[in-house]
């Protein structure tokens, strides 16, 4: 492949591309200016709850017809969640950070030219982007986006005559993530594929990096759940558009009985979940693989117990796709369902565990580089654990009965999966970035845009764990109607100030990456030592990664600091350095790892 | 005061992009011993400061939860919630100390070695036998609860009730003499004639159930909700009594509990009466009437526009007293015109 040297146009290197590392930017790119969009519609119905009867110039500037005044309508603000939702899962973590890493990384860390086809992985990218271009219509239909939560739950979604939002706000939604699904399932199988049959000579299964598994898991999980909402989709335009009765029955509303009989709601519950659960790992796992890698490499030390880790990410992948009932504990689904579902749920938490606790001896007697990249790492495993745990009581079926829907499951989602993989993004950004672009990120900003955003990210989801407890349910357009909430009206007004704070602190990251995509100092082949396959390319792109042959491997990943002598910490290092590329061969009488 | 703001707001961004300049011509990119040093000792800062946050709330907000449960049933899951918190609480407080200190104390030195340390049998058997152990317990404890409260086989005695949903407003049925609700529907809705709930007036059991649009239940009587909408999902969030179900239209959902306190009681409950001390507090600054506790049905399922503010209040009387208010209702055969 790389010996043929095409002619490249403009159109097919930067536009139509094949290449895998211009494809991974290209989604790294369309997946930042979706999160923008996000943060902002998070931050107007941020303050829309901190300070519901104020006028706000910002919401009449960017709200148009869906204000009065400055104050934002009851339907505008369930939009805002909706999208602020389905952005942030399916277009950034999802798109954004599995399709950037998994793109840019499959290739480089396996020692492989390109994805096993390059043609398929650029339909994947154009799909994506063609998913988001309908998503961003969406938002300019004369009543509004869709409305009914990112969870879409019928007959809310499905009835124009329930909430203005399902109407062609609606139509536009599910066509989006129809196209989004293809896309997504391209990409997952390429990888899939790439992974199995590409690995270079001696890249057994057992010397892959941990991104390599985690983002070999992610493919298959999607595979096996994304097809589910498809259909799931699928069905509901049906019901919506051509008067089939899958969701829907028994229905009085406007004033007449409709024609719907027999359906359930509960059916779509159980099909929305069968992916909506796993896709919590979809966007988790690329982001704990990422952060595997640069903990091990900025600590200095091999990733802790890297088979158990490997077990673990198999443990959560299996059982993520026989949880999803615990969304529907009081959906009115037969409660012995309900016991099975706090039963496996629970058991995530032992894999979950190991991870935490081998993060955590990976750091323990390191020689720990605080580069902004290890900075975000840190933060994940700390956000990872704290939201992890509230999972405890989530999952217990029992006590979700009275906290189920209400802001303790926000602040919940939020930092196990929200923040968790918005860090491990971060970090891969702030790691591969000289891998993408040939130059080096600012670290002096990336140190400002940490501490910034983490400070910002418990300051808005701890309190809110408490608003929760007071039994203050989501999705409130305000919660002034109710005098029992009046007392957490001050603690709205500080969550919006860290929220908001954190939202323009992005712009942090926003400006460090643009200038130093053209002004950042020039990257050297191997800037943070690392031992991974990706590092021996050179600075410059080309066309099949490698100038000649591919390398060969002959260990696994995580020589970092061996020693001569294994059992004496004050001995040299075996190689010389504290890392040894996985190209290196094994030294006369040196055990593997 | 508008133009001082955007004054404000243009001298932020000017500052801003002048910083970002400044910084972006610093070319050292990776870091050294001064960045880990200086890092390092941040992580111990926000340690400081993280730990500060957590503790401030959990006191400072620990008014502001809900009262200890109304309900029987809610007992065992106000203890089973304790029993989690302080675990999930006392693992946190550890896990993130040690996170912190840890990248506190081994942030990088030029002279440092890391420790070659890349498996242990040993530990991994450790950290997933223990994990597993203590989820025994909580989902042992947990679905006895579950099991205990979903069950609702076997009360004779319930008072049954049906709560009806609809964009946005709850009304309520009660079963009258015979203890058994007439069969309900849409169809057979017929607003002019106040059959608003959809109920078969030709079943004989329909006639001596009564409509009401506010919720009141006897004290120490176990209380078998049914639930209908009639439109799109509701849930029926009653959280003082650690209850929710949805509410989904063609099908029946159900639920159930004892009230354990009257209105009157739970108002004099102390942490009722601290919370809501709080909330007049608040209330009389900003010139409002004071406010009375009461229990409520929420809506917690998004239904739409006034989703935020879908209610009904709840009360709780002794069974005498609730006797009486119900005799005063009429039935549905006195009300609905045939």
């Amino acid at each position: 492949m790389s010996e043929h040297h095409h002619k490249e146009t403009f159109v097919t290197k930067y536009i139509f591309s094949q290449d895998h590392k211009m494809i991974s930017k290209q989604f790294l790119v369309t997946g930042m200016f979706m999160g923008i969009i996000a943060v902002l519609m998070s931050m107007l119905f941020r303050l829309q709850l901190a300070w519901p009867d104020t006028s706000f110039t910002i919401v009449e500037a960017f709200l148009g017809s869906h204000q009065t005044n400055g104050i934002m309508d009851p339907d505008i603000y369930l939009a805002l969640v909706t999208i602020h939702g389905t952005i942030m899962v399916f277009f950034v973590l999802t798109a954004g950070l599995s399709g950037t890493f998994s793109n840019l990384l499959i290739p480089l860390q396996i020692g492989a030219r390109d994805m096993a086809s390059g043609f398929l992985n650029m339909i994947s990218y154009w799909l994506f982007f063609l998913s988001s271009v309908v998503m961003v219509i969406s938002l300019f239909v004369e009543a509004g986006p869709a409305a009914a939560g990112w969870t879409i739950y019928p007959p809310l979604s499905a009835l124009p005559q329930a909430i203005p939002g399902s109407g062609a706000g609606m139509t536009l939604w599910l066509v989006s993530m129809a196209i989004f699904i293809a896309s997504s399932l391209i990409g997952a199988l390429n990888y899939i594929v790439t992974v199995l049959n590409l690995r270079t000579k001696g890249m057994h299964m057992t010397r892959l990096p941990l991104t390599m598994w985690a983002f070999f898991i992610t493919a298959i999980i999607g595979v096996v759940s994304f097809p589910v909402l498809l259909s799931a989709a699928l069905l509901l335009l049906f019901d919506r558009s051509f008067g089939t009765s899958f969701f829907l029955s028994d229905i009085f509303i406007s004033g007449e009985v409709l024609h719907y009989q027999g359906g359930s709601p509960v059916l779509f519950e159980h099909l929305f979940w069968f992916l909506g659960h796993p896709e919590v790992y979809i966007v988790l796992l690329p982001a704990l693989g990422i952060t595997s890698e640069v903990i091990s490499t900025n600590s200095r030390k091999p990733i802790f117990g890297y088979r158990a880790m490997i077990l673990s990410i198999m443990a959560i992948a299996f059982l993520s796709t026989i949880v999803w009932g615990h969304h529907m504990f009081i959906s009115g689904m037969n409660p012995f369902l309900g016991s099975v579902f706090t039963f496996t749920t629970l058991l995530i938490a032992i894999p979950s565990a190991v991870k935490a606790f081998n993060y955590l001896t990976t750091l323990w007697k390191g020689n720990l580089q605080l580069n902004p990249a290890m900075l975000f790492s840190i933060g994940l495993v700390s956000t990872f654990v704290t939201g992890g745990l509230t999972g405890l009581v989530l999952g217990d079926s029992a006590l979700d009965i009275n906290i189920h829907d209400t802001y303790f499951v926000v602040a919940h989602f939020h930092l196990v999966m929200g923040v968790s993989a918005i860090f491990g993004m971060y970090a891969g950004v702030y790691h591969w970035f000289p891998k993408m672009y040939g130059r080096m990120m600012n670290k002096a900003l990336g140190y400002w845009h940490f501490w910034i955003t983490i400070i910002c990210a418990y300051g808005v989801f701890w309190p809110m764990h408490f608003i929760g407890l007071a039994g203050l349910p989501r999705r409130y357009y305000t919660n002034t109607e109710f005098p029992m909430f009046d007392d957490l009206a001050d603690i709205n007004v500080v969550i919006t100030i860290f929220a908001l704070v954190g939202g323009v602190a992005q712009l942090i990251f926003i400006a460090n990456f643009f200038i130093s995509m053209y002004r950042g100092p020039k990257a050297t082949q191997n800037p943070w030592k690392s031992n991974t396959l990706e590092w021996t390319t050179p600075v410059e792109h080309i066309h099949g990664n490698w100038p000649g042959k591919i390398p060969e491997v002959h260990r696994w990943a995580y020589d970092y600091s061996k020693r001569v002598d294994p059992d004496d910490d004050d001995s040299d290092f075996l190689h010389g350095e504290d890392f040894v590329l996985q190209t290196t061969p094994l030294l006369e009488g040196e055990e593997p790892s | 005061m508008l133009a001082l703001f955007y004054i404000f707001i243009g001298v932020a961004i000017g500052v801003s992009f002048w910083q970002i300049t400044r910084v972006m011509n610093l070319r050292s990119v990776i870091a050294d011993d001064h960045d880990n040093d200086k890092q390092g000792k941040y992580f111990l800062a926000f340690t400081v400061f993280f730990y500060a946050m957590m503790i401030y709330c959990l006191l400072a907000m620990n008014v502001l939860m809900l009262p200890e449960s109304a309900s029987i049933e809610g007992e065992h899951d106000d203890n089973l919630f304790d029993i989690t918190f302080w675990l999930i609480g006392i693992v946190q407080f550890i896990m993130q100390f040690l996170i912190f200190y840890f990248t506190y104390k081994y942030r990088g030195r030029k002279d440092r070695k890391a420790k070659f340390f890349a498996d242990s049998h040993q530990l991994e058997i450790i950290w997933t036998i223990i994990p597993a152990a203590v989820l025994v317990v909580l989902i042992g404890y947990g679905l006895w609860q579950w099991n205990e409260v979903m069950d609702l086989s076997e009360e004779k005695d319930a008072v049954v009730v049906e709560v009806y949903s609809q964009q946005f407003r709850w009304d309520a049925r009660y079963a009258g003499e015979d203890n058994t609700l007439g069969l309900g529907n849409v169809n057979y809705i017929d607003i002019d004639n106040l059959n608003t709930m959809g109920v078969d007036m030709s079943d004989p059991n329909a006639q001596d159930d009564k409509q009401v649009t506010e919720l009141v239940l006897p004290k120490g009587r176990k209380v078998h909700f049914k639930f209908r909408s009639q439109d799109v999902l509701h849930s029926a969030y009653m959280p003082h009594f650690r209850a929710q179900m949805n509410c989904v239209p063609g099908m029946v959902t159900e639920f159930g509990f004892t009230p354990k306190y009257t209105t009157e009681e739970m108002r004099l409950n102390p942490e009722v009466m601290d919370k809501t001390n709080a909330i007049n507090k608040i209330r009389k600054a900003k010139g409002e009437d004071p406010y009375e506790f009461d229990y409520l049905l929420l809506c917690n399922k998004i239904c739409g526009q006034a989703h935020f503010n879908m209610q009904m209040k709840i009360t709780v009387l002794e069974q005498d007293e609730y006797d009486k208010w119900l005799a005063a209702r009429p039935t549905l055969a006195e009300v609905i015109k045939k």
